[in-house]
């Protein structure tokens, strides 16, 4: 990573405005989202959307053909190119051949990403945007911060210095009155520009209609009064039916501004008159710029079903933290990551993918479905192809498959830090390693690893069998949490055997892009817990329980390696999450809680591939309450805790502040326990709270209910 | 038709649109010269009011409405819009689950009046009031017409530090007025 993209990064978190602005807008958000989905059927709908997207982009060249013939019919004149520099052209000409000398424009993604602005402005011509975030921004010479609320990291006073220092003097920062000002101002652009240039949100190839959404008018008054309507639309707006405007339609405002519909919403298809009677010259661009070749990738065609409403910026725990300027782009956030990479290029979106913390947040909105997580780890892949895998990197992972030799390696560096040790945890560590503590406490590392300790477990020999996947944290620093799993399936009359070859799940090579080493690790995994006959296999952290489950398969999948593909399946169906067997295992009454016990409050974290991956979350919080426990909810429960496997390493600065609203939440409950399912959240948590002091327990659920369970 | 129109009503004023009902067209012709005058309307730059010609001013004399509200004209032009206080015009459906109106907008006047002044006064007959988006788009026909808009509430912006503000480039004020009994009374 470089200096500069760190940098941007610090920057970011360094200035108030944004955070604020955008940690707010985060928050209320999630509750006026909500509200705008009342009575809908947020699934169907979406369900919907991907379904017809989906196809969409499977015939992108016959809608667009389709399009360009019922437009043409119409009047219209359409002009389709993959080339952004012929879009450019296109317009330059045809504002030259019609004396153009002045532009309004309301909102276009896909003229930012081909710099038309400049370019128009640089041949002479005037270019205004119109939407009042946009012109703000324009006004300020800045980029958008964010897809749909362009000027969000700007506060009403700097907007009034904008105005007043580039348009008239003497501006107060009172919201209304800057509001007015901005429509008096632009009222006068309106009526004298001579070409009006939009974006649109769908293109209907069935009818040739283009459909404009806006809230402030703006695209209206842009259709209407200049002579000239130029609409430039990226091919992926395409979609096949009239009758498919309705999902989108339905989704787009509740999922952008959690409106139920925009103040406006434009259909049009095909030249109106003029107000002097002439009729309007209405161009069409279709624009490519590699959407068909991202149409004829297998993974990447899903994210053609995006529909720009930017939800997925709205609940990411990390935009919300760093805005939008960090990803140095047109598009931001998780989808602009995605898009950079394909209109700008692949290694445009190396370093901002790193950003990604993959909690899956944006899965849950997503109205059309685009897995923007798996997305981004398949870029990460590819550049790792493309790049070669870091030496440092491939170094790690060698020792990380090496179970003697890591387990070793972390107790040695654990015990060159003794003097600094205190109750469990490590506080400083030398050197490169500082910054893997300076926001919170790592756990030291056991001295005897669980895979050792077991054999001194003493086992009834059962009928009934479970392995226990343990991964690489409960292994060597937790190997308590393992020993709690043994103790309730042994109560439920189920031995417990841990497959000796088993190693790590892969999980942080894959998180990395080293796809390579995660399918040796998924095979050498398979073949170690496929070697005994057991009932199931059972792991107590969530993410290696997804990758048992689920990754070791889509990493076959992703390097084609189908022979593999069989015994992948053959695993995946043995395996289950820690709290999803016990929860079987006590409503088969073959577990049972201590009688008539009130353990008071307490409050538990939903961890991110526990919850969105395997969607485990009412188990745990039943089994709790059964044990009598009063379960007190926290403050967005499901939220990342900003651990993220590695990520917490590479992106400390980020992983801080995450984990400071996770501290706080579970603070403002008044619990006095935390609990929760995965092992990694817990090295989180329970670091943080020893740094800030906190008396708040930090508990693995295994292990808290093997204290309550009879 | 009252449970639908009454979410359409709590819906569009959710919105900050203003919803009037009347039974007869004579009642709602009334509202709206009431309205104009109490505005200020006048012949005088910035307070005309502009009327696009529709279906609703069959039968109405429009002479006599010109002499109750002096400013008021029927020709709409883009510089009588532009100068225009109250632009009116009828609209073609209203949708009840998100308080919208839809209007076939290609001839030109009908979106000079509801862009360019402040206010927009829109009447819709209220048998053309249906329950959702399927429904309206069941019956619009963007084969038939080149513009189609929907309009929901005023223009609206919250650009500037996520504060709504009412009245961006669009009409500050949207007065929706039903008509039950379109037949001329005059």
């Amino acid at each position: 990573m470089r200096k500069e993209f760190r940098e941007k990064i610090n920057t970011a978190l360094q200035n108030p405005n944004l955070t604020g602005a955008l940690g707010r807008f985060s928050e209320a958000y999630r509750v006026s989202r909500e509200k705008a989905y009342e009575g809908i059927d947020f699934e169907g709908v979406r369900s919907q959307i991907a379904d017809r997207k989906s196809h969409a982009a499977s015939h992108l060249d016959e809608l667009a053909d389709r399009f360009t013939e019922m437009a043409e019919a119409r009047g219209a004149k359409v002009f389709r190119t993959n080339d952004p520099a012929k879009v450019r052209e296109y317009i330059l000409n045809l504002a030259q051949q019609n004396g153009v000398r002045t532009i309004v424009k309301s909102k276009s993604m896909a003229s930012e990403e081909i710099h038309l602005n400049p370019f128009l402005e640089k041949a002479g011509i005037e270019v205004r945007e119109t939407d009042l975030g946009e012109w703000i921004i324009q006004l300020a010479g800045q980029t958008p911060s964010h897809m749909v609320m362009p000027a969000i990291h700007m506060t009403k006073e700097e907007v009034a210095d904008v105005f007043s220092d580039k348009v008239e003097q003497g501006q107060a920062p009172d919201i209304p009155k800057l509001v007015k000002f901005a429509r008096g101002k632009l009222r006068t652009k309106f009526l004298s520009a001579e070409m009006g240039i939009t974006g649109a949100n769908i293109a209907v190839a069935e009818t040739g209609s283009l459909v404009i959404i806006t809230n402030e008018g703006n695209a209206r008054l842009v259709t209407t009064l200049p002579k000239i309507h130029v609409a430039i639309v990226g091919i992926e707006k395409l979609m096949s039916d009239f009758a498919d405007v309705v999902p989108v339609l339905t989704a787009l405002p509740r999922s952008a501004t959690a409106q139920l519909l925009t103040s406006y919403v434009s259909i049009i298809s095909g030249p109106v008159p003029n107000t002097d009677g002439t009729p309007k010259q209405l161009h069409i661009i279709l624009m490519d710029n590699r959407r068909t070749e991202m149409s004829l990738d297998p993974k990447f065609k899903e994210a053609l079903q995006c529909i720009r409403c930017a939800s997925c910026l709205n609940v990411c725990p990390v935009f919300r933290l760093v805005g939008g300027h960090v990803f140095g782009k047109v598009y931001t956030g998780g989808i602009g990551t995605i898009l950079t990479a394909w209109f700008d290029a692949l290694k445009a979106s190396d370093e901002i993918q790193s950003l990604c913390i993959q909690c899956g947040n944006c899965t849950q909105v997503c109205p059309g479905k685009v897995p923007i997580p798996d997305l981004i780890l398949e870029l990460r892949r590819r550049l790792a192809v493309e790049k070669g895998q870091p030496l440092a990197q491939k170094a790690i992972f060698s020792v990380v498959n090496n179970r003697k030799l890591f387990h070793s390696m972390l107790r040695t560096a654990s015990l060159a830090q003794k003097p600094l040790k205190k109750d469990g945890f490590i506080r400083h560590l030398p050197f490169f390693l500082s910054e893997m503590t300076e926001f919170r406490s790592l756990p030291a590392i056991a001295e005897v690893p669980l895979r050792d300790r077991l054999k001194e477990i003493k086992q009834e020999p059962q009928e009934e069998k479970a392995a226990f996947y343990s991964g690489c944290l409960i292994d060597f620093a937790y190997p308590e949490m393992g020993e709690a799993v043994v103790e309730i399936l042994n109560k439920a009359g189920i031995e417990v055997v841990f497959p000796e070859g088993q190693t790590c799940c892969g999980a942080p090579a894959r998180f990395s892009g080293a796809y390579e080493v995660a399918a040796q690790n998924a095979t050498d995994n398979i073949n170690a817990l496929l070697e005994q006959d057991v009932a199931y296999v059972v792991s107590a952290c969530p993410t290696c329980t997804v990758a048992l489950k689920q990754d070791f398969i889509s990493t076959f999948e992703s390097l084609g390696r189908t022979d593999s593909i069989p015994r992948a399946r053959e695993l995946a169906a043995k395996v289950v999450d820690f709290s999803t067997l016990v929860k079987k295992l006590v409503d088969e009454g073959r577990l049972t809680f201590k009688q008539g016990q009130q353990l008071g409050k307490v409050t538990y974290h939903d961890s991110c591939h526990l919850k969105r991956t395997l969607h485990v979350s009412q188990q745990p919080r039943e089994l709790l309450t059964k044990a009598g426990h009063e379960i007190s909810e926290m403050y967005e429960a499901d939220m990342c805790c900003g651990m993220g496997g590695s990520y917490s390493l590479k992106l400390p600065e980020i992983s801080a502040p995450i984990l400071e609203r996770k501290l706080k939440n579970i603070k403002d409950t008044g619990a006095p326990l935390v609990v929760m399912d995965c092992p990694g959240c817990v090295m989180q948590i329970r670091g943080g709270m020893d740094k800030s002091g906190a008396e708040i327990k930090v508990e693995h659920t295994a292990q808290r209910l093997a204290k309550d369970l009879d | 038709m009252s449970t639908i129109f009454e979410t359409f009503k709590q819906r569009a004023e959710a919105v900050s649109a203003e919803v009037h009902r009347f039974p007869h067209k004579s009642a709602a012709v009334d509202f709206v010269v009431q309205y104009l005058q109490s505005a200020g309307v006048a012949d005088s730059a910035q307070s005309y009011a502009v009327w696009a010609d529709c279906p609703f001013l069959a039968g109405v004399d429009k002479d006599k409405l010109r002499e109750r509200v002096p400013g008021l004209s029927f020709e709409v032009t883009r510089e009588g819009a532009a100068a225009s206080k109250v632009g009116i015009s009828q609209l073609d459906w209203a949708m009840a689950s998100t308080g919208s109106l839809i209007q076939d907008a290609a001839p030109v006047e009908r979106r000079l009046v509801s862009t360019l002044p402040p206010i927009h006064i829109a009447i819709v007959e209220t048998n053309r009031l249906l329950p959702d988006m399927p429904a309206v788009f069941s019956r619009i026909r963007p084969e038939q017409t080149n513009y189609i808009s929907f309009i929901t509430g005023p223009s609206r912006t919250a650009d500037i530090e996520r504060v709504l503000t009412i009245g961006v480039h669009g009409p500050e004020k949207l007065i929706i007025v039903f008509v039950d009994e379109m037949a001329a009374v005059n």
